[in-house]
């Protein structure tokens, strides 16, 4: 809502600067979002009359003109304006006055002496006119300062208005509030009824009084539609940033600029018999005024006639009833229409309107009488004409209830933590001029007709913190019960992974949870993704179903801003349609990273290594610790087949390890390999207590065995066979070397394995090492066809 | 005696003159070895009478004590001499740049979720969580915004299609975290239903929600925190107390102003807007809005299962992205959502 400040005060006029009233009026819920003067800053300039206009002696377009600026006297001015003619009235910047950009000084102009410029619009930035001078009334007072004459000493003040503050829509809203947080005494205009000239009307039926309660109509006659809006109104529309049209329609714009209340103006010409509010008959169509031809849905309510729709109610007219220069008989509206029947509507049809904006918020519903005097009055004195009687249809039961609200000074003081005491609470009630009654600590309240947001005692004291300011309560550090909050030793939680995968050269990195759809199909194999109804972009399209294709994003981002050396990572939900929760979906947090380029950012004194599979697993192994993961074989869409394998966790599956599947790195045009992990993160949270275990007092016999065996078989196979049959003192079996080539046949590889034994009772004797490596061997070579390597 | 002692001087002379310990051993040898000339004159001592013997033994006692010390200074000598030459040699460029990983870093965005929850932890807020594909009942209905409420055009919300590509009307993308309060209400209350009076609920949800808005101020995916505190004594001027107390630890500075603003949430009454002004910076005197709160609407606590009579409590929603562009001097939100190396390795 933008507002003139010159025509608030004109209502109320506290004794604040201009920016302690906005200070005012966003401390108290009105935030004002801008404030910036009608005019640009310029002094010195008057109202003149050109007395005479002769050619320049020595410049073709110039003109020597004399000028009379009253009290300033008759002055020779050199003027290049072609419209500056004898008899124009025209303002005129004196000698020494300040003009954006200029400052005007006594000055020669090929030869002749100027004492001051009359000026354009675009030379005071009043517009971007500069076809000429700005051309004044030529009643105006000549040698008066343009300023004052123009009223350009005033402020456009913007508020950002919240929805539930709809009676602040008005000039006599905001004077309102104004009064009620000043004091300052209040002076709206006096409506008296207009008589009536004529006694033609139309009858009013309310077919749908839910939606339409209250309807007053009014026929006037003989009006005079082609006449020029009157310059004030003009200015004080243009001010709150509607456009003049013609004298009738800135007359509805004007009251409801004024006090609220929207109304409509039909060509009674084109009306027939009775009016009917009624809600539409099937497939009823109407063409509105911004040209768009409209099928209402059932519960949208129509102004008709008895023969046709005429508008939608209380959201736009239609193009065939609405007025126009010929006009000479018009109808006019004023309503209330129910915030409910409103709401929403003009949306679903995709545009907005100043009284579907109103309506749905809540125009008070008393006022349609008034509004209708008021503009009745303003349209007589403008536009000439007869008026006719107003009627005035009412479903009283229909109307909004104004039920009385109890407000408990107790109960305002333990919600605000401060007890403001009965006598500034009646205080600040009877100032925004509520009714109430007191009883003992209880008030009770009956909100007024414009207010829509006061039905409960929170209201209440919402109004009374607001006006008695929200800085004047304190602030003191609150008290409670101290009591420690638990903290599982055996949870870690999610920024404990993170510092892990960072101190292992990770960047997080926060992706946008909604993907393009080709990832979901290429890197989750999921040809049927949640698909967003509104997405902002189509490559923005569908919810993600795995982190990885985010992170995928980021690699390829990244190399084409030259950083080739790319380990990020991702903690973020995942949405899957396998119905899992009340919604419907299945949404788990996950943990995903990626690396690609070189193991090490590049360094002195070791070999640059791609990163590889066994990188990216020493890494989640390292998250896990000291847990240890199982690692099984597995196909999956991002990943290369020989190269992915399903993570476990005693048993579980939770997540997938791998190298991404070159056929990606083609399509994506990725120069590197990439490898990746992504574990569900409810399972990186938990983490054992540490289990003490007495530590052997015998020494521990340490011994290799180097076994060949073909390449199909792998090592967790190996591992299990040799921990199947280990016996008891065995303590760890482990890799600790791979080897093929050169001596080892082309399908088989050795793996070489330290076997560290301990008993806790007894020294191990050379025969029971002895016994168990035995066994080992035996094993492998029964399961795996494995021998010893020579 | 004269020559034992030019013995001794001579055999000083001698063992300086050795640069190298295989040298010194050999000098070594002329007076200390089995043909040495101290060895000899020991040996010789047994020709003399036994008075001379006593004394003559004395003297040559003590010269071979005098050319040993003399020899272990200069062993000691040269093997320092040695031990420092292989030092000299073993120096390294200790300048040149280590080796291994390298570190990599945690979000901006998450240091400070981290932050926050530890601030909030620290006076006895627990960190709760909800769905991001929410319920339109807890995302609005819930939260006292009934369906062509005017407060709902507040949100430009994202909606989701079904199998037949039909708008879903009954879930949504959240619009803010504030759903969690009503998930944190409902479990509460539950889990203390046996109690007359149930403790106090403090909770934070950090979290993703979505608006459809893209600009370079506005994200379609942004972060925010939701707080509550619902007690039997929970008042306005708490809500003002922990916010601004959280804001001046937050930024640690003092030289911060807060305001409080009157505004509207259709789930809370009343409600504030949280404005802080820095006084010194690059923003200052500006009001910057950082927050939005209020006293939970009876609604809400009704919805939540909780009795508004008996209860009141606070909640407040702010923007954890536009705190860390604040706290780091970012000028750009896009940045946060870009995964740009260059901006994240700023972050270690």
């Amino acid at each position: 809502m933008q507002f003139s400040e010159s025509w608030l005060r004109a209502l109320v006029n506290p004794p604040l600067a201009t920016d302690e009233l906005c200070h005012l009026l966003t401390m108290a819920g009105l935030e004002v979002e801008e404030c910036r003067p009608a005019s640009a800053d310029f002094s010195n300039v008057v109202v003149a009359r050109i007395l005479t206009a002769e050619k320049h002696p020595d410049a073709d377009k110039l003109r020597l003109c004399t000028v009379d600026t009253g009290e300033h006297g008759v002055l020779q001015i050199v003027c290049g304006a072609p419209n500056a003619a004898v008899g124009l009235v025209v303002p005129c910047a004196l000698v020494g006055a300040k003009l954006p950009g200029i400052e005007i000084k006594k000055a020669k102009v090929r030869g002749v002496e100027s004492f001051g410029m009359l000026c354009s619009a675009r030379e005071l930035g009043m517009s971007e006119d500069h076809g000429g001078l700005l051309p004044l009334p030529a009643d105006a007072p000549i040698g008066q300062n343009i300023r004052a004459y123009l009223n350009l000493d005033d402020n456009l003040i913007t508020l950002k208005l919240t929805p539930n503050r709809a009676d602040c829509l008005s000039l006599t809203g905001i004077a309102r509030e104004v009064a009620a947080l000043t004091g300052a005494p209040l002076t709206l205009p006096k409506i008296e009824p207009v008589v009536a000239a004529h006694q033609d009307t139309r009858d009013v039926v309310l077919d749908a009084p839910a939606a339409c309660p209250r309807y007053c109509g009014r026929i006037v006659r003989g009006v005079n539609a082609k006449g020029p809006t009157p310059d004030w109104m003009k200015q004080r529309i243009e001010r709150c940033g509607v456009r003049p049209i013609s004298a009738l329609v800135d007359v509805t714009n004007y009251v409801m600029l004024e006090l609220g209340q929207p109304l409509h103006a039909f060509d009674d010409a084109q009306m027939q018999g009775a009016i009917h509010v009624r809600y539409p008959n099937a497939g009823e169509q109407l063409l509105l005024l911004n040209e768009q031809t409209v099928t209402p849905t059932t519960d949208t309510a129509l102004i008709a006639d008895e023969a046709k729709a005429l508008a939608l109610a209380g959201i736009m007219g239609g193009e065939h009833s609405g007025i126009n220069d010929a006009t000479t008989d018009l109808f006019l509206e004023s309503a209330f229409f129910a915030p409910d029947a409103i709401a929403g509507k003009a949306r679903a049809l995709g545009f907005s309107s100043d009284a579907s904006y109103r309506y749905e918020r809540g125009v008070d519903f008393a006022l349609q009488r008034q509004a209708i005097e008021r503009a009745t009055q303003l349209i007589v004195d403008i536009c000439g004409g007869a008026p006719g009687p107003v009627v005035e249809a009412v479903a009283e039961d229909k109307l909004p209830a104004r039920a009385p609200v109890k407000l408990r000074m107790t109960r305002a003081a333990k919600v605000l933590g401060i007890d403001l005491g009965p006598a500034q609470t009646e205080k600040l009630i009877a100032g925004l001029g509520f009714a109430y009654a007191r009883a003992g600590d209880e008030l009770t309240v009956t909100p007024p007709s414009y207010r829509f947001d006061i039905a409960i005692e929170e209201d209440l004291i919402e109004e009374i913190a607001r006006l008695h300011g929200y800085d004047n309560i304190p602030a003191p550090p609150p008290t409670a019960r101290v009591e420690m909050l638990p903290l599982p030793e055996a949870q870690r939680r999610p920024m404990q992974l993170r510092r892990l995968l960072a101190e292992r050269g990770y960047f997080e990195v926060v992706n946008y949870s909604f993907v393009e759809s080709s990832w979901e199909a290429d890197f989750s194999g999921n040809a049927t993704p949640i698909r967003l109804a509104n997405p902002i972009a189509s490559q923005m399209g569908v919810m993600r179903s795995s982190l990885i294709g985010g992170l995928v994003g980021t690699l390829l981002s990244n190399l084409k801003r030259q950083t080739e050396r790319v380990r990020v990572f991702e903690i973020g939900r995942c949405f899957l349609s396998d119905r899992q929760d009340a919604t419907g979906f299945h949404q788990p947090v996950r943990l995903a990273a990626l690396a690609a380029g070189t193991v090490h950012s590049e360094q002195w004194g070791s070999t640059a290594r791609p990163v590889d599979y066994y990188d990216a697993k020493g890494d989640l192994e390292a998250l896990f610790a000291p847990r240890t993961l199982r690692f099984e074989r597995t196909s999956h869409p991002a990943l290369h087949p020989g190269r992915s394998a399903a993570v476990l966790l005693e048993g579980k599956s939770i997540g997938v390890l791998g190298e991404l599947h070159p056929q990606w790195c083609q399509k994506y045009e990725l120069s590197v390999p990439a490898v990746l992990f992504e574990i569900e993160l409810a399972a990186l949270l938990e983490t054992p207590m540490p289990a003490y275990r007495e530590a052997s007092r015998f020494p521990a016999v340490v011994r290799d065995m180097a076994i060949v065996l073909a390449h199909k078989c792998e090592t967790q196979d190996v591992l299990d066979a040799l921990y199947s049959v280990a016996p008891a003192h065995v303590r760890e079996i482990r890799l600790f070397d791979v080897y093929q080539g050169k001596g080892i046949a082309a399908d088989s590889r050795s793996l070489a394995f330290r076997v560290t034994m301990q008993d806790t009772q007894r020294t191990l004797a050379d025969a029971d090492a002895d016994a168990a490596m035995a066994r080992l061997l035996d094993v492998v070579r029964d399961r795996f066809g494995a021998t010893l390597r020579g | 005696m004269y020559d034992l002692d030019q013995l001794v001087a001579q055999a000083t002379a001698e063992f300086s003159a050795a640069t190298e310990l295989a040298r010194l051993e050999d000098a070594k040898a002329g007076y200390l070895g089995k043909d040495g000339s101290l060895t000899a004159l020991l040996k010789g001592l047994g020709k003399l009478p036994a008075e001379e013997r006593k004394i003559a033994g004395a003297a040559i006692n003590a010269a071979k004590v005098q050319v040993e010390t003399a020899l272990a200074a200069r062993r000691d000598a040269l093997k320092n001499a040695q031990l420092e030459a292989q030092l000299a040699a073993e120096a390294l460029d200790i300048t040149l740049p280590g080796r291994g990983q390298s570190r990599g870093g945690i979000h901006p965005v998450m240091r400070t979720l981290d932050r926050i929850e530890q601030l909030f932890r620290s006076i006895g807020f627990e960190v709760a969580d909800g769905p991001e594909i929410e319920t339109d009942w807890h995302n609005f209905t819930a939260l006292n915004t009934p369906e062509n409420h005017p407060a709902r055009s507040m949100h430009d919300t994202f909606y989701l299609l079904d199998e037949t590509g039909k708008v879903r009307e009954d879930v949504l993308l959240r619009t803010h975290t504030s759903p969690v309060q009503i998930r944190s209400m409902l479990a509460h209350v539950e889990k203390y239903k046996h109690l007359d009076t149930m403790p106090e609920i403090r909770v934070i949800c950090p979290g993703r929600v979505y608006r459809v808005d893209s600009d370079a101020t506005h994200s379609p995916m942004f972060h925010q925190v939701e707080g509550l505190w619902v007690g039997e004594n929970v008042s306005f001027a708490d809500l003002k107390g922990v916010v601004a107390d959280f804001l001046r630890r937050f930024f640690e500075s003092d030289d911060l102003k807060v305001r409080f603003r009157p505004s509207f949430f259709p789930f809370t009454e009343p409600s504030a807007e949280i404005d802080v002004a820095f006084m010194s910076g690059p923003m200052e005197g500006r009001w910057l809005e950082i927050a939005g709160c209020g006293m939970v609407h009876p609604n809400v606590l009704r919805f939540g299962g909780v009795a508004p009579e008996k209860y009141t409590g606070f909640a407040f929603g702010m923007g954890p992205d536009r705190l860390t562009m604040l706290r780091y001097g970012i000028n750009d939100l896009r940045l946060f959502f870009d995964g740009d190396l260059r901006f994240l390795s700023q972050f270690q």
